[in-house]
């Protein structure tokens, strides 16, 4: 009963929400998407820029809050309701809706060839033959620094581990700055801004993550042990009460200038450029020696799909493949300062930080998360636990090999690969 | 009205009509929800269809190490959470409300609405003030304890897998301190003003006029709110939830049942949530208080001596 008034609902909001915007001849595409901070930039540069080439073609973008999207597009979806393009959350959530005829195949869509198969992987079967959703943005991890701390205390950019720690080791002697802005309360931070981004310089980035799926590699094994050993490391150079320091704590240490580098996700490019009173650069997570090949988790974020039962799909793929144009891409990540088009067509972007960001993606060989892609469908999952030992391996609860050890047992339990 | 013996009473309508509404809308919004949760656990979905299974759901919750392992930690942990809340907040809400009886109080009403007001506080709200108040960056715990020169103690609480747990109960007291507080007073007040009298007159005053006379009066009430309090601690997720996250870090030291079954019900970041288990899960929860409430009504509630005026 609930579910049909919830039905009934959600179907009546999407027409009294369309029903005045409908000309005549024109054909409307609604986008359903959880991203509502974007919604003036879809309305005033993305769909204008869209609407202008295509007469004919209206488009609304009609978003949901991010923790009721999945759920609200699954009741949209069986009720016939949702829009016809769908925007799409990276892996298995899409994957699920593709696999139950939610969303189109797009394999041959025009417009799929700008992108590269690691762009692709996050929106395709597990074989890699049909893809559903067209690669958007990705999130680059690397490190953030205070410009004016290093001038002031007089270091370089490292760009070795041994010139990463010197760096820390000087920023701790000064004493005015806290080296690292990190902390563990949160968990989140230790695996995504630690472990996920220093960690594909030791397991070479798609190799690793690959032969890991493949079950050719183990989390036991030294790649994946390493990345902990370092992060162990890490304990000394981070603030008084890194162990109930949250997220936005380290934000806030960072952008008040107390803190001289932040592991940190692009993502935080936007907030930072409007907290941050100081000069800041950024540099990738340092390699073992000099001239090493180094590794980027270049992380695919978000997509775009159509719904398989949209009376539209002609218009909605002629708006897929204008996603997937580089025109698109320049409004996107310029609108957007670090959130980086996938698009294999360089993207001139204004924002400084971000086109540091964005620079690495030539020198160096992106991957994903490790834990993404397939490997965290079981119980225990992968990325939780990932989550949890890489706090515990920064508040000394366990050994790198332990947590390493913990992970592997976790994952052998469910995970056949091979099968 | 005449007494005639009719052969046949007539069915007494009324009775039925004044009960539905209670009925209904305690069968509707908690029965059939158990009902639900109960029939839930019986069942897997295997390949986007519910089979049923028995208790296979409960065989992997205490056979399967990636389940038993989390529900005993949880459990432990839940144990700790009461016990803290037993053996201190039942203890100062008697404290208070013995105090606040004291006829030569003075500002009694202030205190007691200050000392109440937390409880109907959100837990949202409870939360996120500790963790402003604990925090080792911002919060005014360090600087206060440094102001009496007690700095050297303070450490990250929250953020501790050995302290996590103890400070996050001892928030959960501070915050429901008021309710014992509340009901003892009640109570308290409620003797009549002969019994004192009469113990007075026995020569017994002060002090042991509370052992001997008022605590053997209020016991009936502290055994209600001892099961209350079991019955809400091992319900309990909001605070958890909202200081440390669903993950009840660090290394799952916070974790109590709540928290375990809403990650294994609902899922949390790549984990998808598994109804099935998360049923299972809420019937231990179910049948967990189910034991306690029935040791408290069968083996303790009938020995307790009750006193009529």
């Amino acid at each position: 009963m609930t579910t049909k008034l919830l039905t009934a609902l959600l179907l009546g909001t999407s027409i009294l929400g369309t029903a005045g915007l409908a000309h005549a001849d024109d054909v409307t595409l609604n986008i359903e998407s959880w991203r509502g901070d974007d919604l003036a930039i879809w309305k005033d540069k993305l769909i204008p820029a869209f609407e202008a080439k295509n007469p004919g073609i209206k488009v609304v973008f009609a978003p949901s809050a991010p923790t009721e999207y999945d759920a609200a597009l699954g009741a949209k979806l069986a009720a016939g309701s949702a829009g016809d393009l769908i925007t799409c959350r990276p892996f298995d959530k899409s994957l699920e809706l593709f696999k139950k005829g939610n969303l189109a195949d797009l394999s041959a869509l025009p417009g799929m060839e700008n992108f590269s198969p690691v762009a692709k992987a996050a929106w395709q079967t597990d074989d890699g033959k049909s893809s559903f959703c067209v690669p958007m943005a990705s999130v680059i991890h690397g490190f953030i620094y205070n410009k004016d701390a290093f001038d002031k205390l007089g270091l370089k950019v490292p760009t070795t581990r041994d010139e990463f720690f010197a760096a820390l080791d000087k920023i701790k002697a000064d004493g005015t700055y806290i080296p690292l802005a990190m902390g563990t309360k949160d968990l989140w931070e230790a695996a995504t801004m630690g472990y996920q981004n220093i960690g594909p310089n030791y397991w070479k980035g798609e190799e690793g993550r690959a032969a890991l799926i493949k079950g050719d590699q183990k989390l036991t094994d030294k790649d994946w042990v390493a990345p902990y050993e370092e992060l162990a490391k890490w304990k000394p150079y981070l603030g008084d009460g890194f162990e109930a320091q949250t997220y936005p704590d380290s934000q806030n240490l960072f952008t008040l200038g107390r803190a001289a580098i932040y592991p940190a996700g692009s993502w935080e490019i936007g907030l930072f450029n409007t907290q941050a009173q100081f000069k800041m650069g950024a540099f990738p997570p340092p390699v073992e020696k000099a001239g090493d090949t180094c590794y980027i988790s270049d992380h695919t974020d978000i997509g775009m799909g159509l719904n398989a039962a949209s009376k539209n799909a002609g218009a909605a793929k002629t708006f897929l493949s204008w996603v997937a144009s580089p025109d698109f891409a320049t409004i996107y990540a310029n609108a957007l300062p670090g959130f980086f088009s996938l698009n294999s067509t360089p993207v001139k972007m204004a924002d400084p930080l971000a086109q540091e960001f964005v620079s690495w993606r030539d020198k160096c060989k992106s991957t994903i998360r490790s834990t993404y892609q397939i490997l965290s469908r079981g119980t225990p999952n992968l990325e939780n636990e990932t989550w949890v030992e890489s706090a515990n391996v920064i508040n000394g609860t366990d050994t790198p090999e332990a947590a390493a050890k913990k992970l592997q047992t976790g994952l052998d339990s469910w995970y056949k690969p091979g099968k | 009205m005449a007494a005639e013996t009719r052969p046949k009473r007539p069915f007494r309508w009324h009775i039925a009509v004044f009960l539905a509404p209670a009925v209904l809308v305690y069968t509707a919004i908690m029965i059939l929800p158990l009902a639900g949760t109960l029939q839930l656990s019986l069942f897997r979905n295997i390949e986007q269809h519910q089979v049923f299974v028995g208790l296979a759901n409960f065989r992997t919750l205490f056979g399967d190490p990636n389940w038993s392992v989390g529900f005993w930690n949880a459990l432990r942990n839940n144990t700790w959470f009461f016990v803290i809340h037993m053996v201190v907040q039942n203890p100062i809400g008697v404290m208070l409300a013995a105090l606040l009886s004291s006829p030569k109080l003075r500002f009694a009403a202030f205190y007691r609405t200050a000392i109440f007001v937390p409880t109907i506080l959100s837990f949202v709200i409870v939360g996120f003030a500790w963790k402003l108040i604990l925090s080792p960056l911002w919060g005014v715990a360090p600087h206060l304890m440094d102001l009496v020169g007690l700095k050297s103690l303070f450490t990250p609480w929250l953020g501790k897998e050995q302290y996590a747990l103890t400070a996050l109960s001892l928030i959960s007291v501070w915050q429901f301190v008021g309710i014992p507080m509340m009901l003892i007073y009640a109570a308290l007040l409620s003797i009549p003003e002969e019994v004192i009298e009469a113990a007075e007159c026995d020569g017994i005053t002060g002090m042991s006029q509370f052992w001997k006379i008022k605590l053997p009066l209020i016991l009936p009430s502290i055994g209600i709110i001892s099961i209350l309090t079991f019955v809400g601690n091992f319900n309990a997720f909001d605070l958890i939830y909202t200081a440390q996250g669903a993950l009840a870090g660090p290394n799952y030291s916070t974790d109590i049942l709540g928290t375990f079954l809403y990650r294994a019900f609902f899922g949390f970041q790549l984990q998808t949530g598994d109804p099935n288990m998360g049923a299972a899960i809420a019937t231990m929860m179910f049948l967990i208080i189910l034991g306690g409430v029935c040791v408290y009504l069968f083996l303790v509630q009938t020995r307790l001596r009750r006193y009529q005026f």
